[in-house]
């Protein structure tokens, strides 16, 4: 049967449409970068659970550091690497309100090492999202702790040389051996049923903050294809072959 | 029989042409346009429209948000 499609874009037939809590600036991460879609996912959490005013969130420095120009949240702008330890002083003096830091692999797995271990350890009422996309984006994609065995990086051409350059490190798995956190998962944007997971995650996180269940940690394995030197869908397949093995998804602890 | 039909709707000023709600849709609906937006970039269009069901998959995968998603019910 045809049917014009004027017909079908009513407002009564409207089942998805842009969440009101992401402002109308336009994003300016690469096309296809996995912050976009974690931004909207975070945004819609917000928006479903109506906590945009009772949340307060903390950008790192990295690609995502100009996140409070697209959530309409309160934010504060943590120093590199920092991102915990501001969340931690924010939870502890407004416990009534929901904090939430956003962080990439730079910033949460290398210069902010000690904040991430000694926030997780305190087991802080906080939620932490950590974007894994194996290199520092930002700054020209060079390797971070977190580059895989063999990947290339602006700093490591020829690949990662373990000899050379150490072991990947695996933050998460560190984090949820450590008694403070509660929630530790893995989780991924790269398909539909990957980014309702997720969003179902940081729901989760959301309800674990208002049971005052100590540190949520939520890992996004993602993509930067400006980095990785690939097209967006190139990346994704990318990720799924040689990431999600050393980072597999699911959780990892869940108390 | 009653059958979904949807639509989507792409704000083609704010796409960036990255081709991922096209490896999204199940069906085979959205492909990039030949021309360009303001910006340079190749933006989403329904090249399939009737074959959209609005399961909103590509609203899903979207970075930019730029996908608004209809769906409705048809009894035949
Ligand atoms: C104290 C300090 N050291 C180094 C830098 C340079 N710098 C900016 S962003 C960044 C790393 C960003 O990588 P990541 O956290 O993985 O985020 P991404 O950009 O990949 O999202 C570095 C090293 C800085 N801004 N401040
Ligand atoms: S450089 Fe990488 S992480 Fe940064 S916006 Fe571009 S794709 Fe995203
Ligand atoms: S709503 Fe579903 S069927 Fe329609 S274009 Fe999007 S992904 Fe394809
Ligand atoms: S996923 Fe979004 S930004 Fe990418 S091509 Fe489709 S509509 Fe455009």
């Amino acid at each position: 049967m045809s049917i014009d499609i004027n017909e079908i874009k009513k407002a009564e037939n409207l089942v998805y449409k842009k969440s009101s809590v992401l402002t109308d600036k336009v994003m300016h991460y690469c096309p296809g970068c996995s912050h976009g879609a974690v931004n909207r996912i975070m945004a819609e959490v917000i928006e479903e659970l109506d906590l945009q005013e009772e949340t307060i969130g903390v950008t790192p420095v990295g690609c995502s550091v100009l996140l409070y120009n697209y959530i309409d949240i309160d934010w504060q702008e943590a120093a590199h690497g920092r991102a915990p330890a501001l969340a931690t002083a924010i939870k502890r003096l407004r416990p009534d309100k929901y904090v939430v830091t956003y962080q990439g692999d730079g910033d949460l797995a290398a210069i902010g090492t000690a904040e991430t271990i000694h926030a997780c350890n305190r087991g802080e009422n906080i939620i932490m999202i950590f974007i894994n996309n194996g290199i520092y984006g930002m700054t020209g994609g060079q390797m971070a702790p977190t580059t895989l065995e063999g990947m290339k990086s602006s700093t490591s051409p020829f690949g990662r040389d373990v000899a050379r350059d150490g072991n990947p490190l695996n933050m998460t798995q560190i984090v949820a051996s450590l008694p403070g956190t509660s929630y530790v998962t893995r989780q991924s944007v790269h398909t539909a049923a990957a980014a309702r997971k997720m969003k179902r995650s940081l729901k989760k996180a959301f309800e674990n903050q208002k049971n005052n269940k100590g540190t949520s940690f939520i890992e996004v394995v993602s993509t930067c294809s400006s980095g990785w030197k690939m097209t967006p869908a190139q990346s994704n397949k990318w990720m799924v072959e040689n990431m999600f093995p050393s980072y597999p998804l699911g959780d990892l602890k869940d108390e | 029989m009653a059958k979904n039909r949807g639509a989507i709707e792409v704000d083609i000023a704010t796409c960036k042409g990255c081709y991922l709600c096209v490896e999204a849709c199940p069906f085979d609906v959205i492909d990039l346009a030949d021309e360009v937006n303001a910006k340079g970039y190749n933006y989403a269009y329904m090249k399939n429209p009737e074959k959209c069901t609005g399961c909103a998959n590509c609203a899903m995968v979207c970075p930019d948000s730029c996908i608004t998603v209809y769906k409705m019910t048809i009894k035949s």
